[in-house]
């Protein structure tokens, strides 16, 4: 089996691989972290600690999920909130699990309810030796206002707390936002400028999963009514990194330290996040489905990955495809990318017919008695529509054609 | 004790369909609906599954196919959906089967009425034969405002289904309430009333505005050689044996002749009821066999000795020689019993009717008999001797026998 170097540093701090948990119900007592070190997870963010006044009082049942067809866990629902240990109890697993495990990273998420307490976290998380401080201004599922998400969209709380956590420690501190705003750079800036060295995102969408539709209540149901709380999963992928590219596409934030939340599965999921600019990544959801053992394929497909593509560490490629995503208007829009039809690999079911006719420009028609499709080029404008649907990958990139008085060469576009 | 020979296979559960369906294509113009021969829409329902509606499916099979919950259980979707399915270009087509009787347990659980009756029109119908053919035609002309009265010889309705198709295959239980939707919807049920017997045909034919004959092929053909009481035919024994729910006491040593897919029930049959040794002679070759590869791989399963490409020659008191058909060879087998398997035919009937009598009835001229009023349709008449087929003949005859009285005219 492939045993290679995947380690990183990220803000000063060695980790022997990238993968964490992050600050959530699967890192909520010593028992679980410790048996995630041992499954190989390189760091964990130990789910919130707040301050002793705030007591947490959980629903029954807590969680959703979302379904496609014969796909569980498309998306999932959370209504948990921080951890419901006492603090001193959170406080001596910090300090069991560093002596346990001195070569594995243990990060403190904390959130305080004004500036004194998370002050007060800060320098109790680093007395506990935890090696990184994390600020959970993002949950989206507090009981109070005064903590989680609503003071994750407000940059001048964000500024004042995160001078609180500068004042309260020495070590690196992650800033983790909330998805529930339109401009996260903006609350970004606002913590490097108050004292944090890093971002942690995304943390998990305000939602409401399903609706019981015979009891006209959101799920899951609390004795008969339900909450708007956070959601997660494979289906917010595409969010998450549509933040951390407009994060790190920013001019001053352009070598913005990172660490990756949102949806993250398998090695692939992880390397999305890596190229586009997260050096560390954190999971929940998919533990929280498949269990710890999941960072088996994660490690191992990521050493793969770098093997495969020559890549001596993983920093190198940490942020290399950002300038690949570029405004819509910069876009180069002078050519037409047709499909080519592998008649041998088709089946003659018809969706690409179906799909092109409802939904795209009725360039395909079908030859029922043979059941083939039939091209038609001049209606069609490139968009793949067809490609995507087709369910035995027959459809794929064909002829390259400029469109009229465009300049240029076909052969020299990247399709 | 368990009875291997009253337990239905295992069906989907709800995870289960769920994974089936989601492996459908959705197919354009879907190969499996057009294949087939009850346009039952295979595609449609599976789509409306897809899309969560299971009640929405239920429809779809129901209005489509009087007997649906009995077509998803005999019908041999190989030779017909399944054949078409475009997802065999990938791995193995859709198991259609086991969708449509998911839905139609599901129909049946939920209590669900989804047949519905136009007002009575005034004409009257007699159907002869309660059979899959029958009760599809009974069911579409009582739909269109018919009054019908069907006329069954047997003391129970159901034909074949109910006397020929063993209980693990189709349980009566189904048979039964496929037959109540249809009595429900005003449907009568004459039983003990053999036409000819109890009832003159003329009668028939003068008191009702048409009469179908829907009697099938219910009796097993014989073989000339096989004469004395060790032979005994496909058809009564399967009777028998539905009837006593597998109870019957038979000996150690049976050989079955015959490959279609009456054999493999029969063979199926007796091995569930414990019978030591079951051998099938076949005079096919087993890359040519009649019966369907899902019934041939049940007889396989239940360890029945299949011989194929044998006929027999020669049979005197129990012991039986087969000949092959394409080498030098002879074979000896001597039985305890023998059943014949050789194909249906009518049975014998009471009824002057000469050109039904005759066999095969052509349906050309609108499975209307001459020029009387006179209708025939199911096994007696040409094509496939199966069930989906029956359903496909009944909506046909119910077609052209509602064309024809309402050309007449008359009434109302």
């Amino acid at each position: 089996m492939i045993n290679r170097d995947i380690s990183i540093d990220f803000l000063g701090v060695h980790f022997e691989n990238p993968f964490c948990l992050s600050s959530s119900p699967v890192g909520n007592c010593y028992e679980m972290c410790k048996k995630a070190y041992k499954a190989g997870w390189g760091g964990i963010v130990f789910k919130t600690i707040g301050p002793s006044s705030f007591k947490i009082d959980e629903v029954s049942p807590r969680f959703d999920k979302l379904d496609k067809e014969n796909t569980s866990f498309v998306g999932f629902k959370n209504m948990e909130q921080i951890a419901e240990h006492s603090l001193e109890e959170n406080l001596n697993d910090l300090r069991r699990l560093k002596e346990e495990f001195p070569n594995k990273v243990l990060i403190a998420s904390i959130m305080g309810t004004d500036e004194k307490s998370w002050e007060e976290l800060a320098k109790l998380v680093t007395d506990a030796k935890a090696d990184m401080i994390e600020m959970n201004l993002s949950c989206p599922q507090m009981t109070s206002h005064a903590m989680g998400s609503d003071v994750g969209t407000n940059p001048e709380l964000c500024f004042k707390y995160s001078q609180a956590v500068r004042r309260g420690s020495h070590l690196p501190i992650l800033a983790k936002m909330t998805p529930n705003i339109t401009d996260m750079n903006v609350v970004a800036k606002a913590c490097l400028k108050g004292g944090a060295d890093g971002i942690a995102t995304i943390n998990t969408i305000k939602s409401i999963a399903n609706v019981d539709i015979n009891r006209k209540v959101g799920l899951p149901i609390i004795n008969g009514k339900s909450s708007i709380s956070g959601y997660s999963g494979k289906a917010v992928k595409p969010i998450a990194l549509r933040f951390i590219t407009q994060l790190r596409n920013d001019p001053e934030l352009k070598e913005l330290p990172i660490s990756g939340i949102g949806g993250i599965e398998n090695y692939v999921d992880a390397l999305e996040f890596i190229l586009l600019g997260a050096s560390t990544l954190q999971v929940t959801t998919a533990i929280m489905e498949y269990g710890y053992r999941i960072i088996d394929d994660l490690t191992n497909g990521l050493m793969h990955y770098l093997e495969d593509n020559n890549i001596k560490h993983l920093k190198d490629i940490v942020g290399i495809a950002t300038k690949n995503i570029i405004p819509a208007e910069n876009l180069d829009r002078d050519y037409i990318v047709y499909p080519k039809f592998d008649k041998e690999k088709c089946i003659g079911c018809g969706r690409c017919v179906i799909s092109c006719f409802d939904g795209a420009h009725q360039a395909l028609d079908f030859d029922k008695d043979n059941r083939k499709v039939i091209f038609n080029q001049t209606k069609c404008v490139g968009c793949h529509l067809c490609k995507l649907v087709c369910p035995v990958s027959a459809i794929s990139n064909g002829e390259v054609v400029l469109k009229k008085g465009r300049k240029g060469s076909p052969e020299d576009k990247d399709i | 004790m368990k009875n291997a020979y009253m337990e239905e296979k295992e069906g989907l559960n709800y995870q289960t369909l769920v994974e089936e369906t989601s492996r459908c294509l959705l197919c354009l113009d879907a190969p499996c609906s057009k294949m087939c021969p009850a346009y039952t829409d295979p595609a449609r329902f599976i789509r409306a599954v897809r899309f969560k509606n299971l009640k929405g499916a239920a429809e779809v099979i129901r209005e489509n196919n009087a007997l649906g919950s009995i077509c998803a259980r005999v019908c041999p979707t190989e030779r017909y959906c399944q054949k078409g399915c475009s997802r065999s270009g990938i791995d193995r087509p859709i198991d259609i089967g086991l969708i449509q009787r998911y839905i139609t347990d599901f129909e049946q659980k939920n209590d669900m009425h989804i047949l519905k009756c136009e007002k009575d029109n005034g004409f009257k119908v007699a159907i002869i034969g309660s059979g899959p053919a029958g009760l599809e035609t009974a069911c579409l002309l009582k739909m269109k405002g018919y009054q019908v009265d069907i006329y069954e010889k047997e003391k129970q309705a159901g034909g074949y289904l109910r006397n020929g198709i063993p209980e693990y295959r189709l349980p009566n239980a189904i048979v039964d309430y496929e037959i109540k939707r249809i009595t429900d919807l005003g449907v009568k049920i004459k039983l003990n009333a053999e036409v000819g017997k109890d009832i003159s045909f003329d009668d028939l034919k003068s008191k009702y505005d048409a009469v179908i004959v829907a009697i099938g092929y219910s009796e097993s053909k014989s073989l000339e050689m096989f004469n004395d009481d060790k032979v005994i035919l496909a058809t009564t024994f399967l009777k028998e044996c539905k009837s006593k729910q597998g109870k019957i006491n038979v000996k150690d040593n049976v050989v079955v002749i015959g490959g279609g897919d009456v054999a493999m029930d029969v063979v199926t049959s007796l091995k569930k009821i414990g019978v030591k040794n079951v051998t099938d002679v076949v005079y096919e070759k087993l890359d040519e066999f009649l019966a369907s590869k899902k019934e041939l791989n049940e007889a396989r399963e239940n360890n029945v000795t299949i011989i194929d490409g044998y006929k027999p020659v020669e049979y005197k008191n129990g012991k039986i020689t087969f000949e092959s058909r394409f080498i030098d060879s002879k074979l000896v087998i001597k039985a305890d019993l023998v059943i014949l398997a050789v194909g249906q035919k009518m049975s014998d009937n009471h009824f002057d009717l000469p050109l039904i009598n005759k066999g095969e009835i052509d349906i050309k001229n609108n499975y209307q008999i001459g020029e009387s009023n006179v209708f025939a349709v199911g096994d007696i008449t040409k094509g496939d001797k199966t069930v989906v087929y029956s359903i496909r003949r009944g909506k046909e005859v119910a077609f052209y026998v509602d064309s024809y009285l309402k050309a007449k005219g008359g009434k109302k």
